[in-house]
Order: C-alpha cells, then structure tokens, then sequence
C-alpha cells in the first residue's frame, strides 16, 4: 500500500468564466518511508496538492488517498494519522516552547512523554529555552519547534509545506539531516520546495509548473534524461557573453547559472574549438570553457521550456 | 473533556499574558461606569435664554426672577426687541426667546388674560423639547400664582380646577443614574461577549494556528467549547465588578434578586458568543471582524432600548428589537433592579433569548467548516 495516491486531481480557483487551474490533472504515488519532495516555484501549485491530502480543501475532481484512507470520505481516519507543517506553520507566541508543544500533543489526544521518542532528537536542541516564549525564538529554532509539534502524534505521514523557505543555509541543511533521521523511523515524508538543490536530497521527486507535473522520478534518473551536452561558459563580460551565446547558431538556450553561464547546443557534435572561436571572434577575453553536469535546475529549465510550448 | 480542560486552560494562559484583554475586562467597566452615566444625561440644564421685555412692568420683572430662579434657565441675553433675540439665537447665544409685549401687565389686570412669545431654537431636538416644556410649565405656574393672588380678594366666581400630581413609580426621584447605570452595565457584557469572541477566533485564523488546528482529530465542538468558555467566564467577571460599582458608587441596591441577574447574564452571554463566534466565520481578518462587529453593535445599541424607549420606536424597528438580546436584557436588567420583578416577569424575555443563543450558535457552529 502506498503512503499517498493521487489520480487526476484538478482544483480549480476564481470564477467559472476565466479557471486558473491551480492543479491540473495531478497523478503520483508517494511509497511506504519514501521521502518525496515536491518542486516547483512559487504557484506551481504545491500547496493546494498538499491542502488537499491534508482534508482542509476538497478537489473539484479525481481521487486521493493518505495512508490508505480517502481524503474525503475517511478524512477523519487521516486526520488521525497525518503531520502537517504549513508554509507559513504558526505557533502560539505567547505560549512558551513546552506549552506549545503540550497544545498540539493534546489536540491529538496524545502526550509529549508517549511520543517523547520520536522528537527526542530535535527537541533536546530547543529543550534550554523550553520556558522561553516561541515568539522570542529565533527563526531556526521556531522551525524546529514546529517540526516537533507537527510530530508529537507520531503521524505515519508527514507533509511539509516550504518547510525551509527563510530559513539560513545552515539549518536548512540541518533540517534535511533531520528528515533523514525522521524517514529511518519509517515515517513517509511529503515535502515541497522551490529550491532546487535540495532536490537532490529526496528519494524522489515531482517537477511541477503551473498546476501540471512535467515529471517524477528520482534525482538521479531525471538527470540522467538529460542527455544533452551542457557547457558551462564565463568570460570577462558576463552580459555581454550570455547576449552574444543566445545569438549564437548553434545554440538551444543559454542561461545565468551562478558565477557561469549554462549553454545547451542544438546538436551534441559541436566542438569546445568551435565555441571558442565564435566567442574569440567577438573578442571575448579570459574565456572558461567546459562540459558541466547537469543538475535538477538544468533538467527542470529543459522540461519547462519543452512542456511549455 | 480532557482536551477541553486543556484548550480552557491555554486560553486562559493567554488572556493573563495579554495586558489588553485584562484591561478591557477588569478596567472598562470601572471607566465607563464611572464616566458616562455623568455624561449620558437626559436632563436639559443650562437652558440659554433671551428675554425681550417690552412691558418693563412688575409682573414682568417678577416674571423674569421666577424663570432664572428654577435653575433650568440660564438668562444670556437681554434684547430689546425680537429680532435683536434672533441674533442672539443665530450666534448660539441662547436656545429659547421669551417675548413680554408692552401693557403685558395692564392687559391683565384690565383683560384678566394676556399673551407672550415663546420662540426656541431646535436644533438641538431633545433640548428644544425640554427646554420649551419646562417654560411652558412655568408660566402656567406663574399663571395659577397670579391667580391665587387675585383670590386673596374676595370673590365669587373662584375658579374651579383640576390639579394634576404625579408620582414616579419606582423610580420616585427620578434619578437619571438609577435608570442608566443597569443599562449600560448591559452594553459593557456585550462588547466583551461580542468583540472578544469574534476577535480571538480571528486571530487563529490571522496567524495561521487554526490550519493545524483543523487537520487535528478535535472535535469541532470540543474547539468552539473552549473558544467560549473563557468569554462566558469573563463576562461574568465583567458583570460582578459592574453590579459592585453600580452598588458602592451609586447606591443602586437591586430590589429583585441579584441571582435572577445572573441567570439572564448567563443565558444572554451564550446568545452574544454566538454572534462573537458567528462574526468570526465571516471574517478573514481581524480588520474585518472589527468592522463588523461595529455594525452589529450599533444596531444592538440603538435598537437595545437604552437611549431611547422602544415603544416610540416604528413598527418596523420593533420587530428588530425582537431579536436583539441586548433590548430583552437592557428591560430585564431595569424590571429586576429597579422593579424587583420575579422569574415569572421576565420569564418570557428568559424563552426569547435562549432561542437567540441556539439559533446564533447553530448558525456558527454550521457555517465553520474545518476544510474549504
């Protein structure tokens, strides 16, 4: 049995005249202890997939399940056995760190001793301040409350909505370290996120764009499908290059990629000798010039501009 | 019932943290017990008057002492003529002219009858009103005075006449307070009942913690449970220290029983819950919610009967009254206080405000949906 099925949902938004689709015909299966992530940017419609499988928003049609129980019939059932972060997950401000704790245990009618087990990892680095108030937290350490609290009913699945958005590059990668932990207890994860890299961290993943999945499959394979050759240019003029690459014949897109620029040629027979003479000609100077592996961001560029046309 | 206590007593861990709702509770009701009955006043004092005497004689001079003696009337403006009163008038000088025509007191002495003006400035409706009601009354004393004086002369024909006293039931001295302060002890218990309520519930929404709360297992009944409690709890806090104020400042002793208060108190809280809990479902924001929370109070407040008597109210407005729980409280609170009226006086207005509390709850309870 699968932790989530999801078959042909689509959720529309605004008026009947002019849809915005926010999901449209969405299928994936999430396994047993797998941690799937979730990608896409901001409106791609990860939220509403995960308001959805959470029961707080009834999809206008198709089917889904959370552990197998379905999302509308038996939402009571799942209500029972799922942990939800929201995006924007809140705590009572004024409450201090054990009390808030304690409120979410007691809404699902369990303890923080009976559970203790589970969370023991992530609360014994908050449990000093465990009298201070959760506004006075710092955001890290709020995040880490909330996961605790999200927790507390040791739910069997876990959705995290952009768990690390705002959050500092170290404990985002301390939270992924902690959802490792979390998945070795057998606890199937749900996360989505708009940044890329942490793609890489999943056992699988599910490209979205506007309301659509352009493709699931694990890290490594959705790379793996990229079969182009990808260089990775700079030069002294890094506008100038990317203008003059886009202009270049041979090339399919060329595009910012951090400190270089990312090129995609039409056809793979193209030599680093030919590249490097269009741009000698155009007088580039200091020109690097090297075949790049591919990652997530690279193959989600691909899909988005071969789905969207 | 577990979960309930608990919910209880996170709530109430809150309010203790939040210095504003202590304060609305625990201060408000000292503030405006203290303040508005002062200010809140029916009774027209300061009457700013013009007197244009053109008789200059001395039943208009004993006139004059007697309107400036009652205190009502505060004599501004002394004109010689009535369009020079009229300036007076216009420049908010005085509120009411008083016009003696010459031979005032030959015409009746000779006539035995004789006539003055009486002009009054009505902006001011309730002013106006009085103000002319209360000269009215004078001069016919002044009349019957000048009367008795003529009597004093042996007469024949003395005239006959009804004289009319009245007592004030229950209110003998008419005393203003007595008949405001329960009143407003009842718009107190709705601000809290209303505006906490709806607001608490907003917030949840506003900071994201009812999302959690929704996917939990709690009951939806378990969660508006412990959403009301608290509120139903304070207001009859707010309801004591009212009743003691109103009884150590005031002296109003309620002459019916003060656990009658509290029965209506309890029932009428429920009804106002209701509609605190009703607003919230509505609204998104606490914005919102103040905005219509205001409305409602409005209504409540000019169709509760405090300021003005429901029975001069139209039609139309009576039936409004009906369901308002704010116009049966205001009237039970005045029958137990003033009146000392039994559970089998108010009894009806009891039925009619228990069927408000289960119709605004229900109607709350059915429109708040743990999912959209």
């Amino acid at each position: 049995m699968n932790a989530v099925t999801v078959a042909h949902i689509v959720k529309k938004y605004g008026s009947k005249k002019a849809p915005v689709h926010a999901l449209d015909d969405i299928s994936l299966d999430v396994s047993k202890g797998e941690l799937f992530g979730v990608i896409g940017p901001d409106g791609a419609g990860k939220t509403s997939l995960f308001r959805i499988l959470t029961t707080l928003l009834l999809a206008d049609s198709g089917d889904a399940t959370v552990d197998g129980f379905d999302v509308v019939k038996q939402y009571k059932a799942i209500r029972n056995r799922v942990g939800y972060m929201p995006g924007k997950f809140s705590l009572y401000q004024d409450l201090s760190v054990e009390e808030n704790l304690r409120f979410f245990a007691t809404i699902f009618n369990t303890s923080i001793a009976a559970n203790y087990e589970l969370i023991k990892d992530i609360y014994i680095q908050i449990e000093p301040f465990k009298d201070r108030r959760a506004g006075k937290l710092s955001g890290g350490m709020k995040q880490k409350l909330a996961l605790c609290c999200a927790l507390i009913h040791r739910p069997s699945v876990l959705f995290l909505d952009e768990p690390t958005t705002g959050v500092d590059a170290v404990s985002r990668k301390e939270f992924w370290e902690m959802l490792k932990a979390l998945k070795q207890q057998g606890i199937s994860i749900l996360v989505s996120t708009p940044y890329m890299d942490e793609a890489a961290l999943c056992d699988r993943v599910a490209l979205m764009q506007s309301g659509k999945i352009m493709s699931i499959d694990s890290p490594r394979n959705i790379i793996k499908k990229f079969t182009k050759t990808m260089w990775s240019v700079r030069s002294a003029e890094m506008y100038r290059l990317l203008n003059d690459l886009q202009q270049y014949s041979n090339t399919e897109k060329c595009y910012a990629f951090g400190e270089f620029h990312h090129l995609v040629l039409k056809n793979n027979g193209v030599e680093r000798d030919e590249i490097m003479s269009y741009l000698q000609y155009l007088s580039h100077r200091e020109i690097e010039l090297q075949v790049a592996l591919p990652n997530i961001e690279d193959c989600f560029i691909e899909l988005m501009s071969s789905t969207g046309k | 019932m577990n979960q309930l206590l608990f919910l209880l007593e996170k709530e109430f861990r809150q309010v203790f943290r939040n210095p504003a709702i202590l304060r609305s509770v625990l201060v408000m009701p000292f503030i405006q017990l203290l303040v508005f009955p002062f200010a809140a006043n029916y009774e027209v004092k300061n009457v700013l008057l013009s007197i244009v005497d053109h008789d200059h004689s001395s039943y208009s001079k004993k006139f004059i002492s007697k309107i400036t003696s009652t205190g009502y009337f505060k004599l501004t403006d002394y004109s010689p003529s009535y369009n020079k009163a009229m300036e007076a008038i216009e420049s908010d000088k005085a509120d009411l002219i008083i016009e003696i025509p010459p031979g005032f007191e030959k015409e009746l002495v000779k006539e035995n009858k004789s006539k003055m003006l009486l002009a009054v400035n009505a902006v001011n409706g309730t002013k106006a009103n009085l103000g002319g009601a209360y000269a009215v009354n004078i001069i016919r004393d002044f009349n019957q005075e000048i009367q008795v004086e003529w009597m004093t002369f042996p007469s024949f024909n003395a005239i006959p006449a009804i004289e009319i006293t009245s007592s004030n039931w229950y209110n003998p001295t008419m005393n203003y307070k007595d008949f405001m302060v329960p009143g407003i002890l009842v718009t107190l218990l709705t601000m809290i009942g209303t505006f906490l309520s709806a607001l608490n519930i907003v917030q949840e929404k506003e900071i994201g913690t009812i999302e959690q709360i929704n996917v939990s297992p709690i009951a939806k009944s378990t969660f508006i449970l412990g959403k009301l409690i608290p509120f139903w709890i304070m207001g009859l806090v707010t309801l004591t220290i009212g009743l003691l104020v109103s009884r150590f400042f005031y002296q109003i002793v309620s002459i019916g029983n003060i656990g009658l208060i509290y029965l209506f108190a309890m029932v009428f809280l429920l009804a106002l819950l209701g509609v605190g809990l009703l607003i919230s479902t509505f609204a998104e924001t606490q914005t919102q919610a103040t905005f219509v929370g205001f409305f409602v109070m409005m209504i409540f407040m000019l169709l509760g009967g405090l300021y003005t008597s429901i029975d001069s109210m139209p039609e139309w407005a009576k039936w409004i009254t009906k369901i308002n729980p704010v116009a049966y409280f205001i009237e039970v609170m005045r029958m137990i206080v003033l009146k000392g009226s039994g559970f089998a006086a108010i009894k009806y207005h009891l039925l009619s405000v228990l069927g408000l509390a289960v119709v605004f709850n229900s109607w709350a309870i059915w429109n708040y949906r743990k999912r959209s």
